[in-house]
C-alpha cells in the first residue's frame, strides 16, 4: 500500500507541475499574443489608467487627459476640438487613435524609451507614472484663421514656414469634434462615428493630407520653374497665347478661361502667361518642354514622394509618359495630375526659400512627463527643387499675379504677396476646384500657404480667386500678425 | 526519570508551525495593506477583519497543540496562507465591485469578503470540532456506510425541491437559513471515509480474485460491482447537477483509492476506460458538455460567447506575465466568476508566474504532509484516508486550475481555501483537521504499557 501512496504522490505532484509548465507558456512565452488580441480590453485599460500627456500649441495644451471616476481613468479632451480634429486626431475607446494621437502614441502614452530614466524615479519615487508631452508647430492663429475662413466649407489649408518646413496650420473641412469619439462610452462612440463616416461630406477625412485633386493652374508654377530650369527660358521670354489652340493628334481645342487672346497678336511672355493664366501659353510651354523636363521638375518639389509629417501624406502624382496632348493637358494641371494641399503649399514654400524645398512637420519638440524638453525637431531639406536665381524670378512673377493678374484677392495691404489662383477642371456638370497657393512677404517669405475648396466649396461660380485667395490672405495675416 | 523520558519525547515542532502561521497571517495582512494602498481604498475596515483571522488562527494553533500536538507542523500553515491570500483577493474584487458601482452610479455592492470571514469561522470551527470528537481516526471506520449514505444522500440535496437551487445552470446548492451551501463539498469528505472503511476490508478479495483476459487481470464481477455503481452515481450526478468538476472529482478519487487498496494497475485502467466512455457518451448526449469541449479545443472561436470566461482568464494571466500587476493593479475584475471558480487568474494576474508557483508550492506542500502522514500512520484504514483526502485537495486543485489555464476543459470547482464560498472552505477544513488527526496519529510515540506507567508517574511529580 505504501508503493502506491507514493506513486499516487508522485503522479499528483507531476499534475501541480503540469500546471506550473502551463502557466508559464501562457504567462511568459504566449502573454504577448494574448496581449495582443484584439478584444482583450487590458491594454487600453492599462492605457488609459494612465495620465496620457498634452499635445501643446507653445503652452497651451489643445488635447490633455482629466482624471475621472469610472473604470478609465482618465478622459481626453479636446478644448478647441473641431479647430484641430486634423492635427490631434481622435483617441477612441472603440476605434483606436489617430492624428498626433497614433503617430506620437508612445511619447505621449509614456512608453517611449527616452523615458526609461523617469520611469525609473517614478518607480522609486512611487509617483502615478504619466506620459510624455507633444509640442506642434501650428500657429493657433493661422489655423483659427484657416477654419474660420474656410468656414464649413469642402476644402483644406496649408501653412508652411519655408524656411523650416515647420506647417504653420493644416486645416480641414468639414471638420468633426474629437471629444464625442474619445469619451467613455462605447455606445455614443460608435453611433457618433457610424454618423460622421456615412456623412457624403466625409468629415473624418484628413483633407490637407489625405485628399489628391487636380491642382489646375496652380501647377503653373511648376511648368515655369522648368522652363526657367532649362535655361532656355527667362520672365521675358515670348511664348504664343493664342484664345486656343489644338492638341496635336486630336481636334480637341484647348482655350483660355476667358476666350481671350493672351495679348497682342496671340503673343505673350512667361511672365504675363503666369499673371493671366494663360492656359494655351503653358499648354505650348509644356509640350516644347516635354513630360520628362516637367516630371522631374514636380519630383524635385516633392511630388511622387511619400511625407510623413508624422502622418503620411497621400502621394501627388504627375502621368507617367503623357502623350502629346496629355503633356499639354498636364502642364497646365489638369488630366491625371493629382495634388494635395500639402503638396501645393511645398511649391510654393520651395519658392519662397530660395529654392530649398524642407521637409514638412508638425512635431517641434518630444517633452517629457514633467515638460522638460527631450528633443527638438531639426529642420531639414528634401532638396534643391530650383536655382536661387530662378526662385527670386518664380517670386517676382506671383508678386505679379497679385498685383497685376488673377489672384488680386490675396493682396495684403503693406506686404508684397505672391501667388497663384488655379480653377481646376472636373468631370463633366460637376463644379471646378478652386486653388490658390501663395507666399508672403516676396522677399524673405515667412509663410507660404496652399487653399483648395474641392468642387468649389459648393459655389455655383467657381474662382481661385474669389473664393480661395480670401482664406489665404487671412491665413497669412495671421502668421505675419497683421 | 526525567532523562528516561527525555529518550522518548519526540519534537512536537509545534513552535515552528505556530511560526509559521503567524507568517501566513502576515502575508494575508501585507496583501490586504498592498491591496488598499494601490486602489486608495480605506473604508473597508480592514484591521478588524485581519485581527479577527489572526486570532481565529491562534484560537486553532491552541486547540491543534492541546489536541494533536505531534501533528504534521506544515499542514495548518499552509491553508492558512492559502486563505490569507484568497481573503486578500476577495477583499480587492469587493473594491473593484464598489468603484464599479460608483462609477455606474448603481447602489453599492455588499463586500463578500465579511462572508468569506465568517466562513473561515465555521471552518476553523468545524476543524477544531473534529479535532475534538475524532480523537482517533479509527473511529471513523465504524462510520463507513453512515458516511457512504450521508455522502450519496448530499450529492442528491439540490435535486430536491424547494431547498435546491440552480445557479448558472448548475444545480448545486441549497438554501438553508438564508444560507446557501453546496453539500457535494462535504460529499467528498464522507465519501472518502466510506471508500477508506469500504476498501480496506475488501481491498484482499478485489487484489487477489480475478481473472486474466488479454494479459491484464481483471476482478470478477461481483468485486467490480461498487465500481460500476460509484461510475453511475457520478455520471448521474454529471447529467442531473451539470455538474462536470464534482462528478470528474470522485471518479478520480474512487480510482486511486482502489488502486491505492488493491495496488492493481487494472483498476487504473479499467477506471480510464469507463472515464473515456462517460465522456463521450456526455459529448455525444449533452450540448453543456460539448460546448465546454468545443471551448476547450479553441476559446477564441467564440470569444464573447461561449469561451468569454476561459479568453477573459487567459487575458489575465497574460497581463500578469512573470512579475504580476501587483497587488490592486491589474483587471481581475473582467474575468467572469473572479472571486470563485476564476480566482487562479486573478491571482495570476496581480501576482504573476511567481505568485502562482508560490501558491501551488504551498497546495504541493499540503498534498506532500497529506501523503507523508498516509505513508507514516500505522494502519490501513488510516493510509487510504489519509491518501484520499490528499488526493481530493490536490486532484481538485488540478481540475479547476487546469480549468482556467485551458489545460483540461473547463468543469466548474472551486479551488480549495482560496475561492470564495463556505461549503468549500468548510470541507477543505474538515480535511486538512483529519489529515492532522491522523498525522498526530503518525509521529505519536508508540506508547508502552511500560511507558504508560513512567509517564503517569512524570505526570504525577511535574
Amino acid at each position: 500500500m505504501i508503493r502506491q501512496i507514493n506513486r499516487v504522490t508522485a503522479v499528483i505532484v507531476v499534475l501541480l507541475l503540469a500546471l506550473i509548465i502551463n502557466l508559464s507558456y501562457i504567462q511568459v512565452f504566449k502573454a504577448g499574443d494574448l496581449r495582443s488580441q484584439a478584444g482583450n480590453q487590458r491594454v487600453t485599460l492599462t492605457e488609459y489608467s494612465r495620465e496620457r500627456g498634452p499635445i501643446l500649441l507653445g503652452s497651451e495644451a489643445i488635447a490633455e487627459s482629466t482624471p475621472t471616476l469610472d473604470a478609465l481613468k482618465y478622459l481626453r479632451e479636446y478644448g478647441d476640438g473641431s479647430n484641430y480634429a486634423s492635427i490631434t486626431g481622435f483617441y477612441s475607446v472603440v476605434y483606436g487613435a489617430t492624428g498626433i494621437e497614433s503617430e506620437a502614441n508612445n511619447v505621449l502614452a509614456g512608453n517611449d524609451s527616452r523615458f526609461f530614466v523617469d520611469r525609473l524615479q517614478q518607480l522609486f519615487a512611487n509617483r502615478e507614472p504619466k506620459g510624455g508631452a507633444i509640442r506642434l508647430t501650428i500657429d493657433p492663429d493661422a489655423q483659427a484663421a484657416a477654419m474660420k475662413s474656410l468656414n464649413g466649407r469642402t476644402g483644406a489649408v496649408v501653412a508652411i514656414d519655408p524656411s523650416t518646413g515647420a506647417i504653420l496650420a493644416l486645416a480641414s473641412s468639414p471638420s468633426f469634434d474629437p471629444n464625442l469619439l474619445s469619451s467613455h462610452d462605447a455606445g455614443d462612440i460608435q453611433a457618433t462615428y457610424e454618423e460622421l463616416n456615412a456623412d457624403p461630406a466625409q468629415p473624418l477625412l484628413n483633407r490637407p493630407l489625405a485628399m489628391t485633386l487636380p491642382p489646375g493652374s496652380t501647377f503653373k508654377l511648376v511648368t515655369a520653374a522648368a522652363a526657367l530650369e532649362s535655361g532656355n527660358y527667362v520672365a521675358e521670354s515670348q511664348l504664343p497665347g493664342p484664345t486656343q489652340i489644338n492638341l496635336p493628334g486630336t481636334d480637341v481645342q484647348l482655350g483660355n478661361w476667358n476666350d481671350k487672346s493672351c495679348g497682342p497678336d496671340d503673343i505673350t511672355t512667361l511672365q504675363a502667361a503666369l499673371e493671366i493664366s494663360c492656359n494655351t501659353a503653358f499648354a505650348w510651354l509644356g509640350m516644347e518642354l516635354g513630360a520628362d523636363a516637367i516630371s522631374e521638375q514636380a519630383q524635385k518639389f516633392g511630388f511622387e514622394s511619400e511625407f510623413e509629417v508624422p502622418m503620411t501624406a497621400a502621394i501627388s502624382r504627375f502621368p507617367a509618359d503623357p502623350n502629346k496632348p496629355q503633356t499639354a493637358m498636364s502642364a497646365i494641371g489638369q488630366f491625371d495630375v493629382r495634388a494635395t494641399a500639402l503638396q501645393m503649399a511645398m511649391v510654393a514654400a520651395g519658392i519662397a526659400n530660395d529654392g530649398v524645398v524642407m521637409n514638412p512637420y508638425l512635431i517641434s519638440q518630444v517633452l517629457g512627463p514633467d515638460l522638460t524638453v527631450l528633443q527638438s525637431t531639426t529642420p531639414s531639406a528634401f532638396g534643391r527643387a530650383i536655382s536661387v536665381e530662378n526662385s527670386k524670378i518664380l517670386r517676382d512673377m506671383m508678386v505679379g499675379v497679385v498685383t497685376k493678374g488673377t489672384a488680386s484677392k490675396a493682396a495684403i495691404s503693406g506686404t508684397s504677396v505672391g501667388g497663384k489662383t488655379g480653377t481646376a477642371e472636373n468631370a463633366p456638370g460637376e463644379p471646378a476646384h478652386a486653388w490658390f497657393v501663395g507666399l508672403a512677404p516676396s522677399d524673405q517669405s515667412k509663410v507660404a500657404v496652399a487653399v483648395v475648396l474641392q468642387n468649389g466649396g459648393g459655389a455655383t461660380e467657381v474662382s481661385g480667386n474669389s473664393l480661395a485667395a480670401p482664406i489665404a490672405a487671412a491665413v497669412m495675416r495671421a502668421v505675419l500678425k497683421q | 526519570m526525567s532523562e528516561t523520558l527525555n529518550r522518548y519525547r519526540v519534537s512536537t515542532r509545534r513552535s515552528a508551525e505556530l511560526a509559521l502561521l503567524v507568517g501566513a497571517w502576515l502575508i494575508g495582512v501585507f496583501a490586504w495593506i498592498l491591496v488598499d494602498s494601490a486602489t486608495g481604498e480605506t473604508s473597508f475596515g480592514g484591521w478588524t477583519s485581519l485581527l479577527s483571522a489572526g486570532i481565529l488562527l491562534l484560537i486553532t494553533h491552541g486547540v491543534v497543540r492541546w489536541q494533536a500536538p505531534y501533528a504534521d507542523p506544515l499542514l495548518l500553515p499552509s491553508v492558512a496562507a492559502l486563505n490569507m491570500l484568497g481573503l486578500a483577493m476577495i477583499h480587492r474584487l469587493d473594491i473593484a465591485a464598489a468603484q464599479r458601482a460608483i462609477s455606474n452610479g448603481s447602489p453599492m455592492p455588499t463586500p463578500d469578503v465579511y462572508l468569506q470571514l465568517t466562513w473561515m469561522l465555521v471552518g476553523l470551527v468545524a476543524f477544531m470540532l473534529v479535532l475534538f470528537f475524532v480523537s482517533d481516526h479509527r473511529r471513523l471506520q465504524r462510520f463507513t456506510f453512515t458516511a457512504g449514505f450521508a455522502g450519496i444522500a448530499l450529492l442528491f440535496f439540490p435535486l430536491l425541491p424547494i431547498i435546491g437551487s440552480e445557479v448558472n445552470g448548475a444545480r448545486l446548492w441549497i438554501n438553508f437559513l438564508g444560507f446557501t451551501f453546496q453539500p457535494g463539498e462535504l460529499t467528498k469528505v464522507a465519501l472518502t471515509i466510506f471508500f477508506a472503511g469500504f476498501l480496506v476490508t475488501r481491498r484482499h478479495s478485489l487484489a487477489l480474485v480475478h481473472k486474466k483476459i488479454l494479459g491484464v487481470g481483471v476482478p470478477r464481477g461481483k468485486d467490480v460491482g461498487p465500481l460500476l455503481l460509484v461510475w453511475f452515481a457520478a455520471l448521474l450526478v454529471l447529467i442531473l447537477e451539470r455538474d462536470l468538476g464534482t462528478s470528474l472529482l470522485l471518479f478520480g478519487l474512487f480510482i486511486v483509492m482502489l488502486y491505492v487498496a488493491t495496488g492493481r494497475r487494472s483498476w487504473v485502467l479499467i477506471g480510464s476506460a469507463l472515464l473515456t466512455v462517460g465522456g463521450a457518451l456526455a459529448y455525444q448526449a449533452f450540448g453543456h458538455v460539448r460546448v465546454r469541449f468545443n471551448v476547450w479545443l479553441d476559446p477564441f472561436a467564440d470569444a464573447n460567447g461561449s469561451g468569454f470566461q476561459i479568453v477573459q482568464s487567459l487575458y489575465g494571466f497574460a497581463n500578469g506575465g512573470i512579475f504580476g500587476t501587483g497587488w490592486g493593479q491589474g483587471y481581475p475584475q473582467l474575468v467572469p466568476f473572479a472571486k470563485t471558480d476564476f480566482i487562479t487568474s486573478a491571482l495570476g494576474e496581480e501576482l504573476g508566474l511567481m505568485g502562482l508557483i508560490a501558491i501551488l508550492l504551498l497546495f504541493a506542500i499540503v498534498v506532500e504532509r497529506g501523503a507523508r502522514a498516509a505513508v507514516a500512520t500505522r494502519d490501513p484504514f488510516g493510509n487510504l484516508l489519509a491518501i484520499g483526502l490528499t488526493t481530493v485537495i490536490g486532484l481538485q486543485t488540478f481540475i479547476v486550475i487546469g480549468g482556467v489555464t485551458r489545460l483540461v476543459p473547463l468543469t466548474g470547482l472551486t479551488t480549495p481555501f482560496l475561492s470564495y464560498g463556505g461549503s468549500s472552505l468548510v470541507a477543505n477544513y474538515i480535511i486538512i483537521a483529519l489529515l492532522i488527526r491522523i498525522s498526530n496519529a503518525a509521529r505519536a510515540p508508540e506508547v508502552t504499557d511500560a511507558e504508560l506507567v513512567l509517564r503517569q508517574d512524570g505526570d504525577g511529580s511535574d
